[in-house]
């Protein structure tokens, strides 16, 4: 019997394959993008006063333009977000996934998944009507803003991938491991950290990186709570990330200024590429 | 031989459904026992009732006795982690941990507190050596456990079970995955240890109960129907039911 023409199946191949295309053209286009606009102004300042420059004043008489307070603060935001987010993130995880009833299951998961839905500009809004006000006097400080409340912030907002992403590894541990360490008699708790978290563990370190995604990329939150101020970072005072630093100048940027703000977000490109390389080098080795 | 295990009018339900009925079985110490049954009989069930490892099972509710050492299982003063390190458990299907072979056998030891490494290293290898692996894997302890066939993995899982001084070892359908000669080398291996442990198994293949055990109670619909010296339950059984299991007529 002859073949049959379809068409309708090759319009829709073609179709499907458009679509995938435009994920990839897009990505290509942001990076190539990045890249050109980006080089300039580093070429300009120079590499090395751009990327350990202490001092950052755009729009002084005499500009300096060093992005090292805004790496910093991103790094040091992000590893602090980090810091709390993860033991907080995966504890919950472990009680959703093996200590929780159903019933208490069902109802803390869904408050984790709205959790996740709540918009970046409502934290920075509660962030800044309740958390700053409440540093600023717990700690008796001038102004409350500070790469402290930016870092409580991130913990809160990078902890509902974290826990839902360490959730579905500890859940696909085999339940056979979990009964051999029961049954030489090993505790509930010690079968949890000692067999199921290590058997999980590329699957939580996933969700690390995953935090670390999250919480370096944020803008708006941060930028509502800490002050933004392109100090040198201390836990304590009014600080500028890399992302904020892009977002609360380039409305009145202009020539190298403008310039230098496309080669932040250049560097928080890298962060980002170095990130994800990561995160996927991590979820092929958990495949293996 | 003196009794280790006693069940006096055990009965367990899996919510409302009634699992082991009125359940009265004397399990004697450094001996074979075998539960023989077809699918469903309760036999499995029985065995993790001795251990408690049901407890892990929502809804499940025992009534009776379970003696182990003349003290009852359920009641509120034993310990359920003493308990499982005294009684140890061999499952269906091989399951070492993701670790070395080393860590697998260290495992339940550290659990309990033995820290010292030479320490350690004298009980895997005695461990390895009781369940006649040592030879085998001596040279490759720090390799994963997972790299093993599936005869060692089950071998392995009786040395980790071996390694924290249990007196009894419960074997749950323990070759039913395996090939024959795999097999045949854990049979032999239970012969050797009901010298110094005793062994209760649950076991589809009649022929193996007949092999090896030196008791055998068989199960029928959650209830014990019959228990005694293995040769008679295989050549004169005295109930009808476990006459026509044993001769192939059901199950």
């Amino acid at each position: 019997m002859k073949q049959k023409v379809r068409p309708m199946e090759t319009f829709m191949g073609a179709m499907f394959f458009a679509c995938g295309i435009i994920a990839i053209a897009f990505v290509l286009f942001i990076s190539l993008y990045l890249i050109v606009s980006g080089l300039p102004a580093i070429w300009e300042i120079g590499i090395v006063d751009f990327l350990f420059g202490t001092k950052w004043a755009s729009t002084a008489a005499e500009p300096k333009f060093g992005i090292l307070p805004f790496i910093l603060t991103s790094i040091y935001g992000t590893c602090g977000a980090i810091l709390i987010g993860v033991p907080i993130g995966f504890m919950t995880s472990v009680y959703l996934a093996k200590i929780a009833s159903p019933k208490m299951a069902s109802i803390v998961r869904p408050a984790v998944d709205l959790l996740a839905g709540i918009p970046s500009v409502v934290y920075g809004l509660i962030g800044m009507m309740v958390l700053v006000p409440a540093v600023r006097e717990a700690f008796n400080l001038p102004d409350g803003a500070s790469l402290f409340c930016a870092i409580i912030v991130l913990a809160i907002m990078i902890l509902p991938s974290i826990i839902s992403v360490s959730e579905t590894a500890l859940k696909a541990v085999p339940h056979e491991y979990e009964e051999a360490s029961l049954a030489l008699g090993a505790t509930q708790i010690e079968t949890i950290f000692k067999v199921s978290a290590p058997a999980a563990s590329s699957g939580i370190a996933a969700a690390v990186v995953l935090g670390i995604g999250r919480a370096i990329g944020e803008a708006m939150a941060i930028m509502m709570v800490a002050g933004n101020v392109a100090n040198m970072p201390s836990l304590f005072s009014s600080v500028r990330f890399l992302t904020t630093a892009v977002a609360s100048e380039m409305a009145y940027a202009s020539g190298l200024q403008r310039q230098a703000l496309y080669s932040i977000a250049l560097v928080l490109f890298v962060f980002i590429m170095i990130i994800n390389v990561a995160l996927n080098t991590l979820l092929k080795k958990k495949e293996d | 031989m003196p009794t280790i295990i006693e069940a006096k009018n055990l009965d367990l339900w899996y919510g409302q459904k009634q699992a082991l009925k009125k359940i009265n079985l004397e399990i004697p110490e450094r001996q074979i026992t075998a539960l023989i049954g077809p699918s469903g009989c309760g036999k499995s069930t029985f065995l993790r009732t001795i251990d408690r490892m049901n407890d892990l099972v929502p809804g499940v509710r025992v009534e009776g006795q379970m003696l182990y050492a003349g003290e009852d299982v359920y009641s509120p003063s034993v310990d359920v982690t003493w308990l499982r390190r005294k009684i140890g458990m061999v499952f269906q299907k091989a399951n070492p941990f993701p670790m070395s072979i080393y860590d697998n056998i260290a495992y339940g030891p550290r659990i309990h507190g033995t820290r010292k490494k030479s320490e350690l290293d004298e009980i895997v290898e005695k461990s390895l050596r009781g369940a006649a692996l040592w030879d085998e894997v001596k040279d490759r302890l720090k390799k994963s456990a997972m790299g093993l066939s599936g005869g060692q993995q089950q071998r392995l899982c009786i040395a980790r079970a071996l390694a924290v001084q249990p007196d009894v070892l419960l074997m749950d359908e323990s070759t039913s995955a395996l090939d024959p000669g795999s097999t045949m080398r854990i049979e032999e291996l239970m012969r050797e240890l009901k010298k110094d442990y005793t062994v209760v198994i649950v076991t589809h293949n009649m022929q193996q109960a007949a092999r090896i055990s030196d008791r055998t109670a068989f199960f029928l619909l959650g209830e014990m129907v019959e228990v005694g010296p293995t040769d008679k339950i295989f050549s004169t059984p005295e109930d009808k039911r476990t006459e026509d299991y044993i001769s192939g007529r059901f199950g």
